[in-house]
């Protein structure tokens, strides 16, 4: 258990800029999501905590030790690999003891180390296979028990189940969440999936282009996005937007799109004029009968392009006039193609954007 | 293994093309083996009959092998030629592959350069470096001795170029997992990188080892004392100056086929999936 710390962390690789000023302080026992899209730094962030990577500039410290010139093996830190890097010519128990032999450790307490992790993770019966005759299951377990046997101050894994099917993808990340309630060590963990971030992280670290857009609780990065970015990416399906200008007559506010149309908004503390991205979720929109909104509500309507039926919900998409929406109804009601459907959102769920800078008014 | 019977799977359903390529390998075979046959038959020989063309000897005889047991210094060149082989080999199992890794696993300032330099050198031919090789060997004294047959082929630019190939495919994730468990480099790459290249050392240490077996310019030239000769400088030397004993010569070539027709044996299976891997003829 450790706090880490990134202090204006800069990453080049040549002129290409992988990260940019990332500070981030993680406390001890802390299970932190580094989450984005595709080459936005997260790997290269993470290969840097783990000193597999220079700092360009900024430091890196880990329980208070500055670890900037420091070996990777001698920075107290374990890490799951992606494709899980087991070592092909030995078998899940070498594996699983490999660093341990390397801190030369008595040969009865190696075994009762590595024996323990493998019970944890239920490898028992595996100990004497080969990583070829493992499923991708197993050999993502047996990368977990080489990082937890060697007890470090922390873990780092960077998208370590996303070479599963989406069923163990499911199971894997619940026994994740157990197992780090039972060991408490500091993790740092990537993904792309911003499922998996949001379920597993104490808090999440969202990133766009080498540089942090967001750091907050699962429930504030949902509920506040600090940015677009953060929207859009945060929650499935993502959210709608729709841009245009905020135009105010008398004590009633809208939002003239670009198209043309008019939303009327209720009580929105945007000033006159802004240019806007206005953001709501396909969860917060309620099918409705009439188009006149309750008090506090605002109501869009659209016809229906898609319908896709879930079991316990559809999915429908719309053409709105302005763009494209997508709403989410649960209950009993079918649906056809060409369809109008009225859908009304509460005031307080709707998200502004400025236009040019993205970040929330 | 698996490609070849696949291969082999094919052929099968193909009847018509496997008759001609059947036909093609064992004329291959017999173009290949003929001179080995007469070889072997010429041994059992004696001196009169070894010109005539008939496969089983008229009269066979063992007194070429008795001589060259008894008589002559076979063993000995036998043992040299085992000792220089195998020290050679081992040397460039190692070296080689400590420099492929490196070339292969490491970003430094130069390694392109040190990667050209190392790969140019195989386009010099050998006969090119024997001068520069012998006035070596003559000014620090290894004229006449096991280093002076080995030292030229104790490290190899081919040998460095085929193990670099084979360590750049492996994944640097394993390096990177290995180095966060605490190894050191070099405990890296004895532990991990080799052990997952045992294909293409195998590979690298038959052939090394075959074309040292064999090797003639270099251990000639290098070696005035019979007690140093290597197989084919033993067996050229049988040749007088005057008359060709070729039945003696023969012989000799036979015993000193036994070993190599034993490794080939044993090893047969990494031998083909050696010449599979590194594409090469054997
Ligand atoms: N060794 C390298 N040399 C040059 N550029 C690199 C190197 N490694 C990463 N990059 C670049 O740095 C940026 C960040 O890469 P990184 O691997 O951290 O992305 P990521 O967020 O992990 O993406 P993914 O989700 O695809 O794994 C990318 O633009 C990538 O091209
Ligand atoms: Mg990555």
């Amino acid at each position: 258990m450790a706090e880490v710390r990134l202090e204006g962390v800069h990453k080049l690789f040549g002129s290409v800029v992988a990260v940019e000023d990332f500070n981030l302080s993680i406390g001890s026992s802390e299970f932190v999501v580094f989450v984005g899209p595709s080459g936005c730094g997260k790997s290269t962030t993470l290969r840097m905590l783990a000193g597999l990577e220079d700092v360009t500039s900024g430091s890196i410290s880990i329980d208070g030790r500055a670890v900037n010139n420091v070996h990777p093996k001698d920075r107290d830190i374990a890490m799951v690999f992606q494709n899980y890097a087991l070592y092909p010519h030995l078998n899940v128990f070498d594996n699983i003891s490999f660093g341990l032999r390397a801190k030369r450790l008595p040969k009865d307490e190696i075994a009762k180390r590595t024996n323990e992790a493998a019970e944890i993770l239920g490898l028992g019966d595996l100990l004497k296979r080969r990583p070829g005759e493992l499923s991708g299951g197993q050999k993502q377990r047996v990368a977990m028990g080489r990082a937890i046997v060697r007890k470090p101050k922390v873990f780092l894994f960077d998208e370590p189940l996303s070479n599963l099917d989406a069923k163990l993808r499911h199971k894997m990340r619940a026994e994740m969440k157990i197992l780090h309630q039972r060991v408490q060590t500091t993790t740092v963990y990537v993904t792309h999936d911003q499922v998996e971030a949001m379920t597993l992280a104490d808090r999440i670290v969202i990133m766009n282009e080498g540089h942090i857009e967001q750091v907050g609780t699962p429930d504030e990065v949902y509920k506040h996005p600090a940015s677009q970015f953060v929207a859009s990416f945060i929650g499935s399906p993502a959210m709608n937007f729709a841009t245009g200008r905020i135009e105010a007559s008398g004590k009633t506010m809208s939002l003239r799109t670009d198209s043309g149309t008019s939303l009327d908004l209720a009580g929105c503390g945007v000033a006159e004029g802004t240019m806007v991205q206005l953001g709501f979720r396909p969860e917060h929109m309620e099918l409705a009968d009439t188009a006149k909104p309750a008090r506090g509500h605002v109501s869009i309507a659209g016809s229906i392009t898609v319908v896709e039926p879930m079991g316990h919900e559809t999915v429908l998409t719309c053409d709105a006039g302005f763009g494209e929406i997508v709403g989410k109804y649960e209950g009993e009601r079918r649906f056809q193609p060409g369809e109008t459907v009225k859908f009304h959102i509460r005031a307080d769920r709707l998200h502004y954007f400025d236009l040019k800078t993205g970040l929330r008014i | 293994m698996s490609d070849l019977n696949a291969t082999m799977a094919r052929l099968e359903r193909a009847r018509p093309g496997k008759v001609i390529l059947w036909t093609l390998l064992f004329l291959g075979g017999v173009v290949m083996i003929t001179p080995i046959v007469f070889m072997a038959s010429t041994s059992f020989k004696t001196g009169q009959e070894v010109f005539e063309l008939s496969v089983i000897p008229d009269r066979p005889t063992l007194e070429n092998y008795v001589f060259i047991l008894q008589e002559s210094k076979f063993m000995r060149w036998m043992l040299n030629s085992l000792w220089v082989a195998t020290f050679s080999t081992a040397s460039v199992l190692f070296f080689d592959s400590l420099v492929g890794y490196t070339l292969a696993k490491f970003d430094f300032r130069g390694r392109q350069i040190v990667f050209i330099a190392i790969l140019s050198t195989l386009m010099i031919p050998t006969e090119m470096l024997i001068i520069p090789w012998y006035m070596m060997s003559r000014s620090f004294g290894w004229i006449d001795t096991y280093w002076g047959i080995a030292f030229p082929g104790l490290m190899t630019g081919f040998g460095t170029f085929l193990m670099r190939q084979f360590f750049m495919s492996l994944p640097d994730e394993l390096i990177e997992a290995a180095r966060i468990d605490g190894w050191s480099e070099f405990a890296i790459w004895w532990r991990i990188a080799m052990p997952l290249v045992i294909p293409a050392l195998s590979a690298l240490a038959i052939f090394h080892f075959l074309g040292n077996w064999t090797a003639f310019i270099w251990p000639l030239i290098v070696t005035n004392d019979p007690d140093i000769y290597t197989i084919p400088v033993g067996i050229a030397s049988f040749n007088g100056e005057f008359q060709m004993d070729w039945e003696i010569v023969m012989t000799a070539s036979c015993l000193a086929t036994l070993p190599t027709l034993l490794v080939f044996l044993l090893l047969q299976k990494f031998i083909i999936r050696g010449i599979m891997l590194a594409g090469l003829k054997g």
